[in-house]
């Protein structure tokens, strides 16, 4: 243990640390916009146009503003350590995980060699601040948010890691950084990139089941029953308010940029340009990853503003009794597939 | 096994059926007015703040009679014979002076019944709907042009006139009930005369 305090050089720490808090923050700030902006396109509205200029774009900023001058309640009744802490625990947990993951061929926070796994593992956290933060509230709506976020984070933790496993299958690593590296170049059908979805039919498949679970893992909608506005008010964020809420706002983002990031590590070939070699290079491997992200980012954002919510026993029939035996099943046949050719 | 099949492919079929629709209105025309910037014409015969042109009020009080909500306060006094208040723009001759017209917004239940009765076609509506105000007394719109001292100088010359006219009818009446007296009398002479000739006539 001290020899490893001894190796580790603080401002290299803070480096790391800092890097992927950026990268958060910012597209935390052009995200919450950026679904304001959709939301209102899909509606045939304009958005947020006033602050900044051009088309709202400082409305966030804006937003920030307000929410830090807030009042910041705490319920008479309310359990304190637990209610102030949840937020904050919730926002560690998605962003420790985003040491895992490699923005470009020349930077990944940590080349741990069990990186998905220690990322599944350290996202299951995420369950236990939002219980936390329902449990705390005293509060019957934040309550029964948080018992319908377990159970459903719980549920579909299991489909989204029997899918993953299926990429680890198909990889041999579980270093995220060694998964991209084995996509680079364009030898399928002699001009489609080497990405994992490409290589195999029932990685598709499995891209479709990780794609559902993210969803609902993040609470996306039509999966966003634990903070369902119109049966539970906010949810298990029904008592925050001010920069506590924000927390709370700022780690579903960063969740659902961190899960985009993972698919796009997994099945599109992390930082791999499209086009081999050309635009290649890290910059551009930056580039590209956060490029993939995003878009799957937005895709999520268009599935909420075009879809309804799932009733709970919806949301459990379809985790327990599809997408697990499908993936599992899935899982079985990506193996023989492996053994066959 | 087959429902679920039958099931998960109608699912996909409306999920991706509902995110052509989105896309659609994605990439359509947004309706939205940015409001203050650009505003949107108000229809004919929209109904909003009432304005009077008040060079050609006639005074006649027909408006304010007709509102239900007693809203519209008009006080007239009659100018007097040596000026000439002119003929409003179509064509009525203007009697009165107009010492109080005002309109109190804050009641207005902008039921155009006003509007209609006027000879003049003075009150209308104009297209106007920004006007909230932080105080309600702010929202009573006056429209009357005359300055107070005027107000009172007309008042004044009125009253003066009003007495010089009623002192002249109590001098007419006065002169005629003298002539009538007179006439009686003359007539009774007469009458006694006559009588007095066939008295006469008679012996
Ligand atoms: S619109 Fe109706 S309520 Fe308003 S002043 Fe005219 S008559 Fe009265
Ligand atoms: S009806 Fe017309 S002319 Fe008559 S008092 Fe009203 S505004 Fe004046």
């Amino acid at each position: 243990m001290s020899q490893i305090l001894l190796n580790i050089n603080p401002i290299a720490i803070l480096v790391h640390a800092a890097i992927p808090l950026t990268i958060i923050l910012v597209y935390a700030l052009v995200a919450i916009w950026g679904e304001r902006k959709i939301a209102g396109f899909i509606q045939d509205r304009l958005g947020p146009m006033r602050v900044g200029g051009w088309h709202g774009w400082a409305q966030s900023i804006a937003d920030l503003l307000k929410l830090i001058q807030k009042e910041d309640i705490i319920p008479t009744d309310a359990s304190r350590f637990l209610f102030k802490f949840a937020p904050f625990m919730m926002f560690a947990a998605s962003y420790a995980a985003f040491a895992v993951i490699p923005f470009s061929s020349a930077y990944i926070g940590s080349m741990v060699n069990i990186g998905v796994f220690y990322l599944l593992a350290v996202t299951s956290v995420l369950t236990l601040s939002v219980i936390m933060a329902g449990w705390a509230s005293n509060n019957k709506w934040s309550l029964l948010g948080g018992m319908r976020s377990a159970a459903q984070m719980v549920s579909y933790e299991v489909p989204t890691i029997a899918s993953v496993l299926t990429v680890v299958l198909v990889a041999g690593s579980l270093n995220l950084m060694t998964v991209t590296e084995l996509q680079a170049g364009n030898d399928i059908l002699g001009f489609l990139p080497n990405w994992l979805i490409f290589q195999n039919p029932f990685l598709i498949v499995a891209f479709i089941i990780f794609f559902i679970s993210i969803l609902a893992e993040s609470h996306r909608v039509p999966f966003d029953l634990p903070e369902s506005e119109s049966e539970l008010v906010g949810g298990y964020q029904t008592e925050y308010s001010g920069m506590r809420w924000a927390m709370f706002m700022l780690a579903e983002y960063a969740d659902m940029l961190l899960l985009s990031l993972l698919g796009a590590t997994l099945f599109f070939g992390g930082w791999n340009s499209p086009f081999g070699d050309f635009m290649g290079g890290p910059l551009w491997g930056f580039f590209w990853f956060m490029l993939k992200g995003l878009l799957l980012v937005i895709v999520m954002m268009w599935i909420r503003w075009t879809l309804p919510r799932y009733r709970v026993d919806q949301l459990m029939h379809i985790c327990w009794s599809i997408l697990i035996p499908l993936s599992f099943i899935n899982l079985v046949l990506t193996a023989l597939w492996e053994v066959i050719f | 096994m087959l429902n679920a099949v039958k099931q998960s492919w109608l699912t996909f079929r409306s999920i991706f059926t509902g995110m052509g629709v989105t896309i659609r209105h994605f990439f359509g025309k947004s309706v939205t007015l940015q409001y203050p910037d650009e505003k949107m014409e108000l229809p004919k015969g929209a109904r909003s703040r009432l304005f009077v042109n008040i060079d050609d009020c006639i005074g006649c009080n027909l408006c304010a009679r007709a509102c239900p909500v007693n809203c519209i306060d008009i006080e007239t006094v009659a100018a007097t014979q040596d000026v000439d208040l002119g003929k409003t723009s179509t064509g009525n001759p203007k009697r009165f002076w107009l010492t109080l017209f005002d309109i109190d917004m804050a009641k207005c239940m902008y039921c155009d019944l006003c509007v209609h009765p006027c000879p003049t076609n003075c009150i209308y509506m104009v297209p106007e709907y920004e006007y909230s105000e932080y105080d309600r007394i702010n929202l009573v719109y006056h429209f009357s042009n005359l300055e107070p001292e005027m107000v009172a100088e007309v008042k004044v010359k009125a009253e003066l006139e009003a007495e010089q006219k009623k002192r002249d009818r109590e001098e007419m009446m006065r002169k005629k009930a003298e002539e009538k007296a007179k006439k009686e009398l003359e007539e009774k002479k007469k009458a006694a005369e006559e009588s007095k000739k066939e008295d006469k006539e008679e012996e």
